[in-house]
C-alpha cells in the first residue's frame, strides 16, 4: 500500500505512522463521560470507505487525513490535516 | 454416528460406504427460544454448551457463508493459558481445561496437541517479567517453568542463542498449551450441537435486529424473519457492522493479521515458540508446514489479506530467531480480521437490549477462547448471570475505566494493542 502525503506526494505505508480513525479530529467540547468515552474507544470502523489519520514521521513528519476503502485497499486521496482541522 | 478405532477399521474394510453427513441441513423454523448469529467456532461452541449444559435445543446458528469459514479457518491454531491479569487469567485458564476434556466430549479428533509453548526472553528485565507471569499462571492453577539459557538449548538448540541485538537468556515454557486442528473444533462442536437437536442454518444472511420496546424479538435474514427472545451477536470480525443493526456503536477498530505456512517438512519444531521481541511465533502442523505469524499490519482493513511489508518484517524474525528457516519455502499466507478492542481483551456480555448479548473483541487470541468462550455466552443467556469464568469480560470497562485488562501495560486505546 502506497499512500499520497500532499507535501512528499505518493510515498511507503512504511513511512508512516497510522493513528486511527479520523473522528480523532473531532475532541468533546464538553466534559460530558459519554462524549469522551465515545471519543477515545467507539467507532464507526465502517467496512468500506474510511478517513483516518496517519503521520509521515519517516518522511516530512505531517499529519495526513487519508480516505481510502477498508475492504479493497484503494486509496481515494489525502489532504494535511491542519487544511482539514482549524484546531 | 460415532466414532470409534473400531468404525473406522471396518469402513476402511468395507469401502467407507457407511459415513453419513455430519450433520442436518434444516431450512430456518420461524420461531426459535435463541438464535445465535455467526457460526464460526465461538457461535458453534455456544449452541453445544446451549444445549449440553442447559437443555436449550431449540436454537438455532445463522451463518451468512459456511460454517468455519471465518477466522476459526484462519488462524495459527495455538491453544494457551499463559495470561498475567485478573479476567483474562481465570477465564483462559477454565478455556484450556475444557480443551483438555474436547475430544472424549465431542467424540471428535481435534488434533489437539499439548506440545507446550515456549515464550522466549533476551534480557534480565525480561526474565523477571517472564517469572512474574509464570508465577501468575501458576497462582490461577496451570503450569509454567522458567528456563534458563541451557535449559532452552536443549529443548530447542536451532536458535541462534548469540544473536547481537537479541541474544537468547532463557524462556518461559507453558507445557499444557500447544495447538488444535482448527476446522476440526468448529466441525466438532457443530456436529455436537446438531445431534442435541440444534438447527445448523448455512448461507443465512442476518440483515436486521428486531428491537420493540428495549427488547429484541427476532432477527431478519435473507431466508426470512425469524422470532427469538434471545439472539447473540458472535461475529469476531464484523461485530461492528453487526452491533450497528440494533443501533449499537462498539469499542472495536477492525486489524488485519497475516499469518503464513511453508511447504511440508519432516518434523524439526517440537513446540510453538514465540518470539515476542520480533513479533514471530512459529510451529509445525502435523502435516509438516511451518505455521508462522506476527503482528497486525496496523491499519483498519476488512480485506482479510495483508500488506508485503509486514510479510518482510516477519520473515526478517524468523530468519534473526532461527536461520535454518531460510531454505524452508512459504507455500501460502493469509489474513484474518481482528475485532481489536481498545486494551487488547475480549467482551462477553448483555447489551442496553433485554435479550441481545455480545461476543466480541477477541483481537488476536480468538482460537484457545473457543470453548471457554462458548461455555461462557451459553452460560450467561441460559441462566441470566455471567459465568465465573467471565465475570470481568465486560462491555462497560472501556466506559468506567473499571476491570480494564490491558496484558501489555501500554493503555486502553485503539491503535497500542
Amino acid at each position: 500500500m502506497r499512500l499520497p502525503c500532499p507535501i512528499c506526494g505518493t510515498r511507503d505505508r512504511r513511512e508512516f505512522y497510522y493513528q486511527g480513525a479520523a473522528s480523532m479530529l473531532e475532541r468533546p467540547v464538553s466534559g460530558e463521560l459519554d462524549a469522551w468515552h465515545a471519543y477515545v474507544h467507539v467507532r464507526d470502523n465502517p467496512a468500506g470507505r474510511t478517513r483516518d489519520l496517519w503521520h509521515h514521521e519517516a518522511g516530512c513528519g505531517a499529519w495526513v487525513i487519508v480516505e481510502r476503502d477498508t475492504v479493497t485497499h484503494e486509496v481515494f486521496g489525502a489532504v494535511l490535516v491542519e487544511d482539514a482541522d482549524a484546531d | 454416528m460415532w466414532f470409534s478405532g473400531w468404525r473406522v477399521l471396518k469402513e476402511g474394510l468395507t469401502g467407507n460406504k457407511g459415513w453419513r453427513p455430519h450433520w442436518r441441513d434444516p431450512d430456518p423454523k420461524p420461531v426459535y427460544d435463541a438464535v445465535i448469529i455467526g457460526g464460526g467456532g465461538h457461535g458453534l461452541a455456544t449452541a453445544y454448551y446451549l444445549a449440553a449444559e442447559h437443555d436449550m435445543t431449540n436454537i438455532a446458528v445463522l451463518e451468512k457463508g459456511y460454517f468455519g469459514g471465518g477466522n476459526v479457518g484462519r488462524n495459527t491454531t495455538i491453544v494457551r493459558a499463559n495470561y498475567n491479569l485478573p479476567g483474562n487469567s481465570e477465564f483462559y485458564s477454565h478455556s484450556l481445561k475444557l480443551w483438555e476434556g474436547l475430544e472424549q466430549e465431542l467424540n471428535f479428533n481435534t488434533m489437539f496437541s499439548q506440545r507446550g509453548v515456549l515464550n522466549l526472553f533476551h534480557s534480565d528485565g525480561q526474565r523477571d517479567y517472564a517469572a512474574r507471569r509464570g508465577n501468575s499462571m501458576i497462582s490461577q492453577g496451570d503450569d509454567a517453568v522458567l528456563l534458563d539459557r541451557e535449559g532452552v538449548r536443549s529443548m530447542v538448540p536451532y536458535l541462534d542463542f548469540d544473536n547481537g541485538r537479541f541474544p537468547i537468556y532463557g524462556g518461559l515454557f507453558h507445557p499444557r498449551g500447544g495447538t488444535a486442528r482448527h476446522d476440526a473444533v468448529a466441525w466438532g462442536f457443530a456436529r455436537g450441537a446438531d445431534q442435541r437437536g440444534v438447527d445448523l442454518i448455512q448461507n443465512c444472511e442476518v440483515t436486521g435486529i428486531d428491537i420493540q420496546n428495549g427488547k429484541v424479538t427476532g432477527v431478519q435474514t435473507s431466508r426470512g424473519a425469524i422470532r427469538a427472545k434471545k439472539v447473540a451477536i458472535v461475529v469476531a470480525g464484523r461485530s461492528s457492522q453487526v452491533a450497528a443493526m440494533a443501533g449499537m456503536r462498539l469499542p472495536i477498530e477492525s486489524h488485519v493479521l497475516q499469518a503464513f505456512v511453508t511447504e511440508g517438512l519432516k518434523p524439526c519444531i517440537d513446540q510453538v515458540v514465540t518470539f515476542g521481541m520480533g513479533h514471530f511465533y512459529i510451529s509445525q502442523s502435523d502435516k509438516g508446514g511451518l505455521v508462522f505469524g506476527g503482528d497486525l499490519d496496523f491499519y483498519a482493513s476488512y480485506a482479510a489479506r495483508g500488506n508485503l511489508p509486514m510479510q518482510e518484517h516477519v520473515m526478517e524474525a524468523a530468519m534473526t530467531l532461527m536461520p535454518m528457516i531460510g531454505k524452508a519455502r512459504v507455500l501460502r499466507s493469509w489474513g484474518g480480521i481482528m475485532d481489536m478492542s481498545p486494551d487488547g481483551s475480549p467482551v462477553i456480555d448483555r447489551t442496553g437490549v433485554e435479550g441481545l448479548y455480545l461476543n466480541c473483541g477477541w483481537c488476536y487470541g480468538g482460537f484457545k477462547a473457543v470453548p471457554g468462550s462458548g461455555f461462557a455466552l451459553a452460560h450467561l443467556m441460559a441462566t441470566g448471570r455471567p459465568h465465573g469464568s467471565a465475570a470481568r469480560l465486560r462491555l462497560d470497562r472501556f466506559e468506567t475505566g473499571y476491570g480494564l485488562m490491558d496484558e501489555e501495560g501500554t493503555g486502553a486505546q485503539h491503535n497500542l494493542h
